[in-house]
């Protein structure tokens, strides 16, 4: 091994964010025409191993990485994805980054078209050359050719399966002359079975070229079908890398998940707690949320039971309380306290007595550029006339600032919200403030159930401490039934009754809590479907 | 004294350069003034009667800026239901106040209607309403056009002499509602110092209702949904309705500020009077600080002052040291000037 | 099955995308006999118009192009070619020369204001129309006041009858005697008593040749790219910005081209409203002719150019005939060119908006 340079070399990389360490000493080796395949949760250091790979600009603004890159020996750094182009590493992007109204070779060739000389050149430069549409051709169906499938090279894009589209942008990268190495970000997430069986069968083809690749997917079997090794980051740590043909499905989905638990969910498991009668339930609901869609989801939850929504990120578990919420269209049936509730109404959903603390903070929870004061009291004061003076025998519905501000000041105060004062504007505060924002708003509807989602997302440890410690404390004192979405598995269960892991749109299992991370990490990766943890277990065992 | 200097910054941040020239223009314009041999006090009266006479119709940017609607460039639909009141007001005959307050009532209730409308296409469009509102403005001005020409009025006050029927470009409300609110409680100080008490009060009353209108539970949904329709839908409510609310609201607003207008200048303009009527508001808005989304009637106050001041003020200090009349173009330089300014802003790149 | 669907689909895109020009066709059909025009004096009024408004359209095609919308800022253009023509008149230089000089002085402006105008739009990424419409009333005031108050005083002018009696300051009308129609009869052409003015069509057919073969140039073909999604034409390392000055650029030039054609037609020249117009009756009639603020085409033009001019001409005497008042065809007009932009923008809008919501649909189809 050692006497053959490796294309790539990465040692010991390490980067921190705002002084939160998300990826400590990596380091890894690939050889040209070799496959590895890179995995680990939402949120493990994937993406930011990629972009400082890439040299992506966010890199060098948040403080630069630790750690050397090589390539073919010599140590390389990006300024900007266009070095590393140039330097032959391509990466196809999750979203397509192709233009709808050009033909299949337009996109294969955009920004590197060939062109013909003509005179004019000569008074206003290269860019008045004109394109040379036979070689354009012909350089695509060579592209195209080169990974195998069939595609009509003139074929708008616009009038393209999703399939294809994907091709097209491999292709693309296929064109630059000099690729090396190839990047792919779960490039089979929107592709049907079959197309991802055609999609791999083309990454082997390229491999046996001599291209690289990295393969980043949370389909487990396709990396072990596709990948001469692969590596498991959690944490931003390397956990494993190992030669795929050593390893099953099974085992790599604990390396994923796998961590000790912490001692805050072992506190809860002590209690033995007790809930009333089913409160909300719904039966074959879909959500039509872009990125997040619901299929066909049926959950049944307890009143003053605490109900955790887990799952990868994009397979729909987002989706649920924003479709329940009426946020974006959904269908299906949907019961509170046994009684059928109507749908895409959020006024409605609001006056059910549920309440929302959005995983959009900026987009949804907040009004950036009013006070605090407004974002805590606006909903209550909307939905169920708190806050307001009746003038003129109610003609006249006046806000009442004084009452907003000593509620405002009351929950500053309790959920320490620092702050200048109840007129701050909410942009102006820090995440973890404005996410005790969005939680006060939540409390002050005084809700039957509460739904959070992504309640600790990109805020520091000490607000995460208190956010959970809140919303415990609110389950335990009003009885409030809490319905918590979380990318963060160990998150739920250290504080949920019971979690159903959402996979491809659909419940794939619903565990309590206790049980080990190993089966909620099999159920993230949809492998075994609709299974109770005795089942589970007696599979196993059998 | 570096503190200081940091302040200076920060305001200067705050408020714009542009903002800071026009108001340094305006103060070297009054200290000019008396040297030049312009009267002070003639040019302050001015200057203030033209607030009172132009305030409502800037008053009337204000809610569909709130709503996220962003500049009311079809500011000329509402001044047409105040035309409309105003032509039918005189072609009853009433007089006086009353003939004021008769206009009033013929002229709201189609503003409502047309605010309606206009609302309702404004919501299909979102994200494009400002170039939108200014075309349906201007169509809607030749529309009416056409209808002054067909309109059945019959008043001979009114109509084209010779032809015998249309309406004149120019009708006089002399002797009909002339000062209809100026003339109450006026006061006159010295020859030349003239405030007309009256109108302000009716001003200070529409600042008000439309102040309180944002302190009650439906103006504060209106201010969200301008600030983040995401959110304000999350919350229950009905996005689509609070715009439709600003905009009649905003439309209402243009009726009355022309009536108010139009008995202080003693004219009503017909035909393609109203046509360039938008630009003026909006400019002094933005002069008075407020931003494509977010507007106060402080705003609304210093904003009429200083553009009305510099109309006023820069015709008679201007002509005196250069013997040119340069307003004109100096109006279309400055309004334009500061739509461009805030239009092109940082901030104005929204997600 | 599928494919029968297809076709009726396509047909009924084919009716969407042309509902402008047929219901301008349906009501010139009305109203030509009601005017009670000749045709030959018909065809003599639409060949002039054509000739004397096509270049002017043309230019708006390449911002389109870029995805840019309707280049309201066009008017900067033309203001450049009115200041051209203000100097020639003044130098007395006549004939074709005069008007070659007059574009020579033209351009540089055109390229200074391009260059401005395209900086500001840049600031201003997806509110390029209004913004761009803006900025033509500011740059108005401006030339009103250099023509207004320098020119003459700072700027020498000679000519008297070109200065206002003040002694400074361009009068409202400029007679162009010196270069009255000297393109249009530099080839001279008659055909049964109708002039047709071979070389302005020449101008402009080979001008039509070019905006063909910069489609097909590598710019050509990275304004399409940005004018489509301008994100992946940046990912992709077009230079966007820079391509956006210059789709601005070429247009503000062709503006000042189009415009000295415009007034060597007219003969005289309204010194501060012509510039105006041009901006306007432009747009409107590129729209007529069924353009979109995101696609055009040259057929647009054309078809745009003649379909506008015809209820121009002919409305006057339509609303007499019908109504008494040729002033009421009038208003129609001024009615018509707002309206129709205000319509294409409400469609535009529309459609974008529905494009969206079907993206969405499309996704979730895909199960």
């Amino acid at each position: 091994m050692s006497d053959v340079i490796p294309l790539l070399r990465m040692e010991n990389i390490g980067k921190e964010y705002f002084g939160n360490r998300v990826l400590s000493d990596v380091s890894f080796t690939l050889m040209p025409g070799e496959i590895l395949g890179l995995v680990g949760e939402n949120g493990a250091g994937k993406s930011t191993l990629m972009n400082i790979l890439f040299g992506m600009s966010v890199i060098e603004e948040t403080g630069g990485h630790e750690g050397k890159i090589f390539i073919e020996g010599k140590e390389e750094s990006f300024k900007d994805p266009f070095d590393a182009l140039k330097a032959g590493i391509g990466m196809v992007h999750q979203e397509f980054s192709l233009i709808p109204g050009f033909s299949a070779t337009e996109n294969i060739l955009l920004n590197r078209e060939s062109m013909k000389y003509n005179p004019l050149v000569e008074v206003f430069g290269d860019r008045f050359k004109t394109l040379d549409r036979v070689d354009m051709k012909k350089r695509a169906v060579k592209a195209i050719d080169t990974i195998g499938v069939t595609l009509a090279p003139d074929t708008l894009i616009s009038e393209m399966p999703v399939g294809h589209k994907q091709f097209i942008e491999i292709a693309r990268e296929i064109d630059r002359k000099n690729t090396k190495l190839l990047v792919l970000d779960e490039p089979t997430a929107v592709l049907a079975e079959s197309e991802a069986k055609v999609l791999i069968e083309a990454l082997k083809k390229l491999a046996c070229q001599g291209i690289a690749i990295i393969f980043i997917s949370h389909r487990l079997q396709e990396i072990i079908d596709l990948c001469d090794k692969l590596m498991v980051l959690r944490d931003g740590r390397v956990i494993q890398e190992i030669n795929t043909k050593n390893t099953d499905v099974r085992q790599i989905a604990s390396w994923m998940v796998g961590r000790e638990v912490s001692s805050e969910a072992e506190k809860s498991e002590g209690k033995d707690r007790e809930f009333g009668e089913v409160i909300l339930e719904t039966q074959n609901l879909w959500v039509d949320m872009p990125g997040e869609t619901v299929r066909d989801v049926s959950i049944k939850v307890r009143r003053g039971e605490i109900f955790g929504l887990g799952g990868l990120a994009g397979q729909g578990k987002v989706g649920i309380s924003n479709g329940l919420m009426g946020l974006y269209v959904s269908g299906g049936k949907f019961l509170l306290r046994g009684k059928e509730v109507k749908l895409n109404d959020p006024n409605r959903s609001l006056t059910e007595g549920m309440a929302f603390v959005s995983e959009d903070r900026r987009g949804v929870g907040l009004l950036l550029e009013e006070g605090i004061d407004w974002n805590i009291a606006f909903t209550a004061m909307q939905v169920q006339e708190k806050f307001i003076l009746n003038l003129l025998g109610g003609l006249v519905k006046w806000r009442d600032d004084k009452a907003i501000t000593k509620c405002t000041e009351d929950y500053i105060k309790a959920l320490e919200i620092r702050c200048t004062g109840p007129k701050q504007r909410a942009v102006e505060l820090s995440g973890g403030n404005q996410q005790k924002v969005c939680l006060a708003k939540a409390f002050t509807v005084a809700p039957e159930i509460l739904f959070v989602s992504e309640p600790t997302r990109g805020i520091d440890v000490g607000a995460k401490k208190l956010v959970l410690d809140t919303l415990r404390k609110v389950n335990e004192e009003t009885g409030t039934t809490i319905i918590m979405t979380s990318s963060e598995l160990e998150e739920l269960r250290s504080i949920c009754d019971r979690i159903a892991i959402i996979n491809e749109g659909k419940v794939s299992g619903i565990l309590p809590a206790k049980s080990p991370a190993e089966e909620f990490g099999l159920l993230m990766l949809g492998h075994i479907v609709e299974k109770t943890a005795n089942e589970l277990n007696a599979e196993r065992c059998g | 004294m570096i503190r200081m200097k940091e302040k200076l910054q920060v305001f200067i941040e705050n408020a714009g350069w542009p903002r800071i020239i026009i108001g340094l223009f305006l103060v070297s314009l009054f200290i000019a003034a008396p040297f030049v041999g312009v009267r002070l006090d003639a040019s302050l009266s001015d200057t203030l009667v033209r607030v009172g006479m132009n305030g409502i119709l800037v008053l009337a940017m204000v809610p569909m800026v709130q709503s996220g609607c962003g500049l009311n460039f079809g500011l000329p639909l509402g001044i047409i239901a105040g035309l409309l009141g105003a032509v039918t007001s005189i072609q009853i005959g009433v007089t006086g106040t009353l003939g004021f307050i008769a206009a009033l009532v013929m002229a709201v209730p189609l503003a409502v209607v047309f605010g309606w409308m206009y609302g309702q296409l404004l919501n299909r469009v979102k994200g494009d309403e400002m170039m939108i509102a200014t075309y349906v403005g201007f169509s809607s001005v030749a529309l009416m056009c056409m209808a002054w020409l067909l309109l059945p009025f019959t008043s001979p006050t009114m109509i084209w002499g010779y032809g015998g029927s249309g309406l004149r470009t120019t009708i006089s409300v002399e002797g009909f509602w002339l000062n209809a609110l100026s003339k109450h409680l006026h006061i006159k100080i010295g020859e030349f110092f003239y405030l007309p008490i009256g109108m302000y009060i009716f001003f200070a009353l529409m600042v008000f209702l439309v102040w309180g209108f944002f302190r009650t539970k439906t103006g504060t949904a209106v201010t969200a949904v301008g600030s983040n329709p995401e959110f304000a839908r999350a919350s229950g409510i009905d996005v689509d309705k609070m715009r439709t609310i600003s905009v009649i609201l905003s439309t209402v607003l243009g009726a009355i500020g022309i009536l108010v207008y139009e008995q202080s200048f003693g004219f009503i303009q017909l035909y393609m009077g109203p046509f360039y009527m938008a630009f003026p508001a909006v400019a002094a808005i933005l002069l008075g600080g407020a931003s494509v989304n977010k507007a106060s009637m402080v705003n609304v106050l210093v904003g009429t002052f200083l553009f009305q001041g510099i109309l006023t003020m820069t015709p008679s200090v201007i002509n005196s040291v250069m013997q040119t009349d340069m307003s004109e173009v100096i109006r279309i330089i400055v309004s334009n000037g500061m739509i461009l300014y805030a239009l092109t802003r940082k901030v104005m790149v929204k997600r | 099955m599928w494919d029968k669907n297809k076709n009726s689909d396509k047909i009924k895109n084919i009716l969407a995308n042309n509902a402008v020009p047929m219901i301008f066709i349906a009501l010139s059909v009305l109203a030509i006999p009601v005017s009670g025009y000749s045709a030959n004096y018909l065809i003599q009024e639409m060949l002039t118009r054509l000739a004397r408004n096509s270049f002017l359209v043309l230019s708006l095609l390449i911002p389109i192009l870029a995805g840019m919308g309707l280049n309201f800022g066009m008017v900067l253009g033309a203001m450049a070619g009115q200041v051209g023509l203000i100097f020639v008149t003044d130098w007395a230089v006549t004939g074709v020369h005069g008007m070659l000089l007059a574009a020579l002085i033209g351009t540089p402006i055109a390229v200074v204001l391009g260059y401005i105008c395209g900086e500001v739009l840049n600031r201003a990424k997806g509110r390029e129309m209004v913004t761009s419409y803006i900025l033509g009333f500011f740059i108005n005031g401006v030339y009103q006041l250099i023509v207004l108050y320098t020119m003459g005083r700072i700027i020498p002018i000679t000519n008297p009858r070109l200065v206002l009696s003040r002694g400074y300051g361009i009068r409202n009308a400029i007679n162009l005697t010196g270069v009255r129609h000297v393109l249009d009869n530099l080839i001279p052409f008659k055909v049964s008593g109708i002039d047709i003015p071979v070389a302005t069509f020449l101008v402009i057919g080979l001008f039509c040749l070019i905006i063909i073969w910069f489609k097909k140039t590598k710019i050509g073909q990275d304004m399409r790219a940005l004018g489509q999604d301008m994100k992946v034409a940046e990912e992709a390392g077009i230079p966007v910005e820079r391509t956006r000055i210059i789709a601005i650029l070429i247009s503000t030039i062709l503006a000042c081209f189009g415009q000295i054609i415009f007034l060597q037609n007219i003969g005289t020249m309204n010194t501060y409203n012509s510039h105006e117009q041009a901006g306007m009756f432009a747009i409107a009639a590129i729209l007529i002719g069924g353009a979109s603020v995101s696609r055009a085409s040259i057929t647009n033009v054309f078809v745009g150019v003649i379909l506008f001019h015809l209820m121009f001409v002919v409305s006057p005497m339509a609303g007499k005939v019908l109504i008494g008042q040729a002033q009421l065809g009038e208003y129609f007009r001024v009615f018509v060119s707002y309206g129709i932009i205000a319509l294409a923008l409400v469609l535009h809008a529309w459609r974008r908006m529905r494009a969206k919501a079907e993206a969405r649909r499309s996704l979730r189809g895909e199960e």
